[in-house]
């Protein structure tokens, strides 16, 4: 072991920024007071409520902060936005989803399709691009709601919003459309009118802020039932105390993020088709599980065939690399990752996908060092696989 | 994380006896690379004793720990005693694997007992069930079979159907099997239960008489081979206390051997809530 390390692994969750956190630090022990109380001790807290709720705003470039709820996390917003909706609409019972969302969305398709609902999951191809054909097919007069991701937190495939809510309202106008853009949020620029989109959820953690704290964008006239139901707070669509110094932090670090999205769109994604280019370059076994341009700037998803992805997340871990792995053994489940199986990833490459996923704290020598320790652990780990014949192949095919 | 211990941590990042054997006397192989973890074994046998021992695995930290271990486990073993080794054994010499990775340590016991049955050129088999539960497939995504899953219950005691999935892999993908399962654990527990109904009730005297027995004639010996021994201090009900000697007393795997081998010998034998307590030095 030794002290260096170098995280990688930012889709999964990120640093707090520093900004962030001064940000949210007079919230704690000076302004503490609740935002709904009437004294004039609870007006800076308020104040911040409702600034934080503008900046939200601009954020995702909705047409006024009222758009805004906050809530706790990625799967709150997601669960408020979808079965919010769905217990206003008790009459039509056609939903539609992708087949490669983040649990808190295909696990609550699931739930209603258990509960009657026809459900249609849309495929993606070999590249993790959506079937806008199929989707185009499946939407008719009884779909409720289509929800689909921004992008993909494995792969970091974008998904073409825009086209996505052009198809879906030409089909059935009624029809709404949730966005989960938890994996964009702070990557690419959000803006909820121009890709015409009825209800948008973000996570904080995931661009420098902290855990524990979302927003959802709800377009002005959508009915939404609470999922939290209590107090007035959010307007009625989210019971419960507003957590200000959370709030504050979402909002400082949507103003940060929004501040680095050119950074983003050149250095960020510089390094990552650095990173990329060599460890396909210089490792045999190594191939892109997609390679298409329309991706998140921050993410990479390498397959190494024939070795296992846990294997060489501990190896990577020993030197202080953080990554993560769409393999079964990662997670405990005995399946891997239902993105790559949805994409039709051949099974040798499946159990042995890497993500690597950069923020604008990552270094050009964080990534020299992960080019450079690569390759030696990988060939390492290639000499315990039983499958010697087949990664000799694969060698003699690069060289 | 997974939280592994010393002994895993040792042998995935420095895997002993890695390889392959040319001239191998006995090849085994289990698992698959489309299930996510594969294991061949390679063994070189002389005079009934396996000189050497190689291995390849695709699969995880704790997949490639087991293989490892395993290999160091059986090197210069007695063929016999290499047939009674078991996937608790494996895990237990790496001082326990989590729950979810218990089906690492089955997959090397069961490339071990591929490689020997394809040495002895037969069937062994453990339990005296005919073919036709053997090769029954219960669970289709990771081909796993009936037989696969009683020998997991019974060597390590497995009660519900999450065990058998930790421990076998059954069940975990699209959990259609997860009642046929439940069934198999139902009846196994049911023939146990009838068995131990039907064993007669030993008094206590004939008791102590007979585990006195079988150490002196059976459990004696086989340490003595090793340059062990093994001494009979007590016998309280269920719970034999005893005192081991010789290389037994220093040898680090000297729990490995009171539990694997003097428990169990005596679990057969008399009576299978036996609980063996060794009195330290």
């Amino acid at each position: 072991m030794n002290n260096k390390m170098i995280y990688l692994d930012n889709n999964a969750t990120t640093k707090v920024d520093k900004k962030v956190v001064d940000e949210m630090m007079p919230y704690f022990e000076e302004e503490y007071a609740n935002p709904s109380s009437m004294y004039d001790f609870s007006k800076k807290a308020s104040k911040a409520i409702k600034e934080s709720r503008e900046m939200m705003k601009e954020f995702f470039n909705a047409k006024t902060s009222n758009e805004i709820i906050f809530t706790s996390c990625g799967s709150e917003s997601a669960n408020t936005a979808i079965r919010g909706l769905l217990e206003t609409e008790k009459n039509k019972k056609h939903i539609i989803t992708t087949k490669v969302e983040h649990p808190c969305v295909l696990n609550v398709f699931k739930y209603y399709e258990k509960q009657g609902y026809k459900v249609d999951y849309i495929g993606v191809n070999s590249n993790g691009e959506l079937d806008l054909a199929e989707l185009q097919e499946k939407v008719d007069k009884d779909t409720a709601l289509v929800a689909t991701m921004w992008a993909n937190n494995e792969t970091g495939v974008i998904f073409p919003v825009q086209k996505i809510s052009e198809i879906v309202k030409s089909k059935n106008p009624e029809t709404k459309l949730f966005v989960d853009a938890v994996q964009v949020a702070g990557k690419i620029d959000i803006d909820v009118q121009t890709a015409n989109i009825d209800m948008l959820g973000v996570s904080g953690h995931k661009f420098h802020a902290p855990k524990g704290v979302g927003a959802l964008y709800v377009k002005s006239g959508t009915l939404l039932n609470p999922l939290i139901i209590g107090g007035h707070q959010e307007r009625g669509k989210r019971a419960g105390t507003e957590n200000v110094p959370y709030i504050v932090g979402i909002a400082k670090a949507a103003e940060l993020a929004k501040e680095s999205l050119k950074y983003e769109a050149t250095e960020i994604k510089r390094l990552r088709d650095k990173l990329e280019t060599n460890i396909v370059k210089n490792i045999c076994n190594a191939k892109l599980n997609t390679s298409i341009s329309n991706r998140v700037p921050n993410t990479t998803n390498i397959g190494f065939e024939y070795i296992e992805g846990e294997l060489i997340l501990l190896h990577l871990s020993d030197i202080g690399i953080c990554a993560s792995s769409g393999s079964a053994c990662t997670s405990g489940s005995l399946e891997p990752s239902h993105v790559l199986r949805a994409m039709g990833t051949p099974f040798t490459a499946l159990h042995g996908s890497i993500r690597f996923s950069l923020s604008r704290f990552t270094t050009e020598e964080e990534i020299d060092y992960v080019i450079e320790k690569l390759p030696p652990i990988i060939e390492k780990l290639n000499n315990i696989s039983p499958y010697q014949d087949e990664i000799n192949a694969l060698k003699n095919l690069k060289h | 994380m997974w939280d592994y211990t010393e002994e895993v941590l040792d042998h995935y990042r420095n895997p002993r006896n890695v390889g392959k054997i040319d001239n191998a006397d006995a090849i085994g192989e289990a698992g698959s690379l489309a299930c996510g973890d594969a294991l061949k074994i390679y063994l070189k046998i002389e005079n009934g004793i396996v000189v050497d021992a190689k291995f390849q695995t695709f699969g995880c930290g704790s997949a490639v720990a087991s293989s490892s271990m395993m290999t160091e486990m059986i090197i210069g073993k007695p063929i016999e005693e290499v047939r009674k080794l078991t996937n608790k054994d494996i895990a237990d010499a790496l001082g326990g694997l989590p729950p979810e990775k218990m089906h690492c340590s089955v997959m090397g016991h069961e490339a071990l007992e591929d490689a020997l049955k394809n040495y002895f050129n037969e069937e062994i088999t453990l339990n005296d069930l005919n073919s036709e539960t053997e090769n029954k497939i219960v669970c289709t995504c990771f081909n796993v079979t009936e037989q696969q899953i009683i020998e997991a219950i019974k060597v390590n005691n497995l009660k519900t159907v999450e065990d058998v999935t930790n421990y076998t892999k059954a069940g975990g993908a699209c959990g259609r099997c997860k009642g046929t399962i439940q069934q198999i654990i139902n009846d196994y527990l049911n023939n146990e239960a009838k068995e131990k109904a039907e064993k007669p009730k030993l008094s206590s005297a004939q008791k102590i008489l007979k585990i006195n027995k079988v150490i002196e004639n059976q459990i004696a010996p086989e340490l003595q081979k090793d340059g062990g021994d093994i001494e009979l201090v007590d016998i309280d009900d269920n719970k034999v206390y005893v005192k081991l000697h010789g290389r037994c007393s220093q040898c680090r795997n000297s729990v490995l051997t009171l539990k694997s081998f003097v428990e169990q010998t005596l679990r057969d034998a008399i009576d299978k809530d036996i609980e063996v307590i060794n009195i330290e030095q």
